[in-house]
């Protein structure tokens, strides 16, 4: 009965996604502000109604209700009750509905949160919102239904993938989503702007708060898969560049140059057009993520001909969504006003540049990543486009990017002095030659392109700080007053700082990770010993381990550096016993911010184990300068000024019913 | 394994970690060992999901990263070997594929993305310029002087 109210609760969503994307727009066409009005409740009661749907099947996981199919096919009664709820979203039907539940908080929350917004505007940005929901409940509801029943039903389910069953993947699908849905809103506004023809300042403020929270999830949801691979795969990679991986980096980069160009509109009304074009990019390339990965046109485009249902439905809503916005633009992007004007070097300049780079190097990922597929339609000829491909061609783009990000903020507005801005980086710079000085010193001769990259690192830090340096008079004033001046810049000014911090931080552990990465791969006995770097690793035995669904092996091994014993690790070998799966979990051991990883491979009848034992310097910097990256957002995020919003119209709009 | 992940659709693919390299596969000179290495990292596990066969624990992987070792304990240049493979196995083995009619787009791609990126760019910022610099037409200079003669 559960099922069935989740099932129709998502029949009614379904409608009221129709009501909300017709009634409205009909209403900002003809300027009825009572069908206008009728957004914010329709965008609330689809939320509400996904809400039921999804708590629903999710019920349906937690009681193992193996009536519906859904369940028999992604779950088991053993399970965990954790990764009973995670599997909820751990497979298409689940996943494409936890899509449409974000897809519809988002909508919910800008019909609850906006309320300085102009009546017209809001409906507008409702209705688009609620054209995509539309598209994605009916193509749940027709084909990818995770409430169809069994009977009869089965005793248990058929999935227990010990893969599955980690805390990573709970928390990372979700982060993910709400980055990349989040992407609508900004797509949303975009659209009512263009059908509008109407695009200022105020605009770009109400788009910011909704593209930085998108941002903010996107690099949490990257991270945390980025960190879930390392642990998980065992031989210390967090990057591939697989198709995957990229489906998701492709938004993100988009989504980086808009929150830049936003900057430019807010302040100076400048880059109307293209920030339009960027908005509309980002939510496409998510889209476009969401086809490539649930469309199963990756694997082969063959596989994707055999069974093409659903990623034909899938890309029929993207040609809809994304044609119907290019062709809106193209139609009405001439008649936006230009902008505010300014010099080459100046602060939008500047931002020029980063739109310039990021967009080319995000363009770079969407060829490389598209190309087998369209080769292989085209000709029928297959190639593979791996990492290194995307590392010639993408980091090259990235290094003239990095080293002109701490000049951005130091620029002014309008004309900006690169030469006033290159004085105050002086101390970035030496700070920079510094190392590359000191490293010189102290290791002989590394690699060049070790050095450079760790000097790139120090300058993108100390580059962040300098400029709020400059900004609060550190040293040139006395240090009350630099506090004082510290406490009034705004929140944003504060959160570029640690964000750019923060990519410092990334390309930092990057460089580390890889210039100074030593492995070894050897087969040990209980007794022996390897070493790695200065620390011995000693072999001291099997311990058998289990836990609810899996039974294995672990190898205890004492870490010890300089005869001191510094940890004790012990990586396992386990065997899930539903379905027979052996799995691997790595040990891991942070030293500061580098990392001992031991993973374990076959272990012979006689007791000797391959171990592969990794000293990845610094990695660990990877992650935290992506966390740094978000706080640095959220920091941003909580500025006065986005939550005051803009001024309001002078004619205040019609109260919004009660909800 | 790789494909049950990428049907789950997450950002990165896990399998269950033995990775690669073998003891056993190890070279004793450790010059062609690096070269193998590097190699492998090019070479693509023809089984698996955009894996190189230096991380890939399928057995086809395995072969491939001893016939690899094989090919250079008899002396092949790095060239050689990948050509071999290619021969063997296709384009689809190289992970960086190479420049030919068929990915000039590819490759040409990034590069071209940059330059007419970077000329939209200074076109919009010249034509801009050129329109805010334009002075007076000549019809408003004379109203200009017209009107100044008036002031005095």
């Amino acid at each position: 009965m559960i099922v069935e109210i989740g099932h129709y609760a998502l029949v009614l969503a379904l409608v009221l996604a129709l009501a909300g994307g017709t009634l409205p727009f009909w209403g900002a066409l003809r300027g009825d502000n009572r069908l206008m009005a009728v957004a914010s409740t329709t965008s609330v009661a689809q939320f509400l109604f996904v809400a039921v749907s999804f708590a629903a099947l999710t019920y349906a996981y937690v009681v193992s209700d193996f009536s519906v199919q859904n369940v028999v096919e992604n779950s088991h009664s053993l399970k965990p009750l954790l990764y009973k709820i995670s599997g909820v979203w751990g497979n298409h039907e689940g996943s494409m509905l936890l899509w449409v539940l974000i897809l519809v908080l988002f909508g919910a929350l800008v019909a609850v949160f906006s309320e300085n917004l102009p009546l017209k505007l809001k409906a507008l940005v409702l209705a688009v919102q609620s054209w995509i929901s539309a598209a994605f409940l009916f193509f749940i509801l027709i084909a990818s239904n995770p409430f169809l029943r069994l009977d009869p039903a089965p005793l248990q389910g058929h999935d227990l993938n010990p893969l599955l069953q980690d805390v990573g993947l709970a928390i990372h699908p979700p982060l993910l989503y709400l980055g990349y849905v989040g992407c609508s809103i900004s797509f949303a506004f975009a659209i009512a702007a263009l059908i509008d023809g109407r695009i200022d300042a105020a605009w770009a403020r109400w788009v910011r708060p909704w593209t930085l929270t998108a941002w903010c999830f996107l690099t949490l949801g990257i991270a945390m898969g980025s960190y879930w691979a390392y642990y998980e795969l065992g031989w210390g990679g967090w990057w591939f560049w697989d198709p995957v991986e990229n489906a998701s980096f492709m938004p993100w980069l988009a989504a980086t140059a808009l929150l830049h160009s936003a900057i430019v509109m807010e302040k100076r009304e400048a880059l109307k057009i293209w920030t339009i074009l960027l908005a509309i990019l980002t939510f496409s390339l998510s889209l476009l993520g969401t086809f490539l990965v649930r469309s199963g046109v990756l694997t082969s485009v063959h596989a994707f001909a055999t069974d093409p249902t659903r990623g034909i439905f899938i890309l029929c809503i993207l040609c809809v969504f994304i044609g119907g916005a290019f062709s809106l633009f193209a139609a009405r992007a001439g008649q936006l006003s230009q902008g505010g004007l300014f010099a080459p070097i100046s602060r939008e300049g500047a931002l020029v540049l980063n739109n310039l780079l990021l967009t080319a190097a995000c363009a770079t990922v969407l060829v490389g990543t598209l190309y087998p597929l369209a080769l292989e339609a085209l000709t029928g000829e297959k190639i593979s486009v791996g990492a290194p491909f995307f590392d010639m061609t993408f980091g090259p783009m990235m290094v003239p990017l990095l080293i002109a990000v701490p000049f951005g903020p130091l620029l002014a507005w309008k004309r900006g002095d690169i030469v006033a801005a290159g004085q105050r980086l002086l101390f970035a710079f030496g700070a920079a030659m510094a190392v590359v000085i000191l490293g010189l010193a102290l290791m002989g001769t590394p690699s060049a392109l070790a050095l450079f990259g760790v000097a790139l690192a120090v300058w993108l830090m100390v580059g962040a700080l300098s400029e709020i340096a400059f900004r609060i008079k550190l040293g040139r004033v006395s240090p009350a007053e630099s506090w004082r001046r510290g406490a009034g810049l705004p929140r944003s000014a504060w959160g570029t700082m640690v964000a750019h911090f923060g990519v410092g931080v990334t390309v930092l552990g990057i460089v580390g990770s890889t210039a100074w990465n030593s492995e070894t791969i050897v087969t040990l006995k209980p007794g022996e010993a390897v070493t790695i770097g200065s620390r011995t690793l000693t072999m001291d035995g099997f311990v058998p381990i289990s836990g609810g669904t899996y039974t294995g092996t672990g190898v205890r091994f004492t870490v010890r550096q300089g005869g001191n014993v510094v940890a004790t690790m012990e990586p396992e070998k386990r065997l899930y016993t539903v379905p027979n799966t052996p799995t691997t979990e790595a040990a891991i051991n942070t030293f500061g911010f580098s990392q001992l990883y031991v993973s374990l491979g076959d272990i012979s009848a006689d007791g000797s184990t391959v171990v592969r034992v990794y000293w990845k310097t610094l990695i660990a910097l990877i992650w935290l300068g992506a966390l740094v990256m978000t706080a640095g957002g959220m920091l941003s995020l909580s500025d006065r000024r986005l939550r005051v919003g803009a001024p309001k119209p002078a004619r205040r709009p019609v109260a919004v019913p009660a909800e | 394994m790789r494909r049950t992940m990428l049907a789950f659709g997450f950002l990165v693919a896990a399998w269950p970690a033995f990775a690669a390299v073998q003891p056993d596969e190890i070279l004793k000179d450790p010059v062609l060992e690096a070269r193998a290495r590097a190699l492998s990292a090019e070479l693509r596990c023809l089984v698996c999901q955009s894996q190189s066969i230096d991380d890939s624990d399928a057995t086809i992987a395995r072969d491939l990263r001893v016939l690899v070792r094989e090919r250079l304990q008899a002396g092949d240049s790095d060239a050689a070997v990948k050509a071999f493979l290619v021969d063997r196995y296709g384009e689809y083995v190289l992970l960086k594929p190479r420049l030919t009619w068929h990915t000039i787009v590819l490759w040409g791609a990034p590069p071209a993305l940059l330059v007419v990126g970077g000329a939209l760019a200074i076109g919009v910022f010249r034509r801009r310029r050129v329109a805010t610099v334009t002075g007076l037409t000549a019809d408003e200079e004379a109203r200009v002087e017209a009107l100044l003669a008036r002031e005095e």
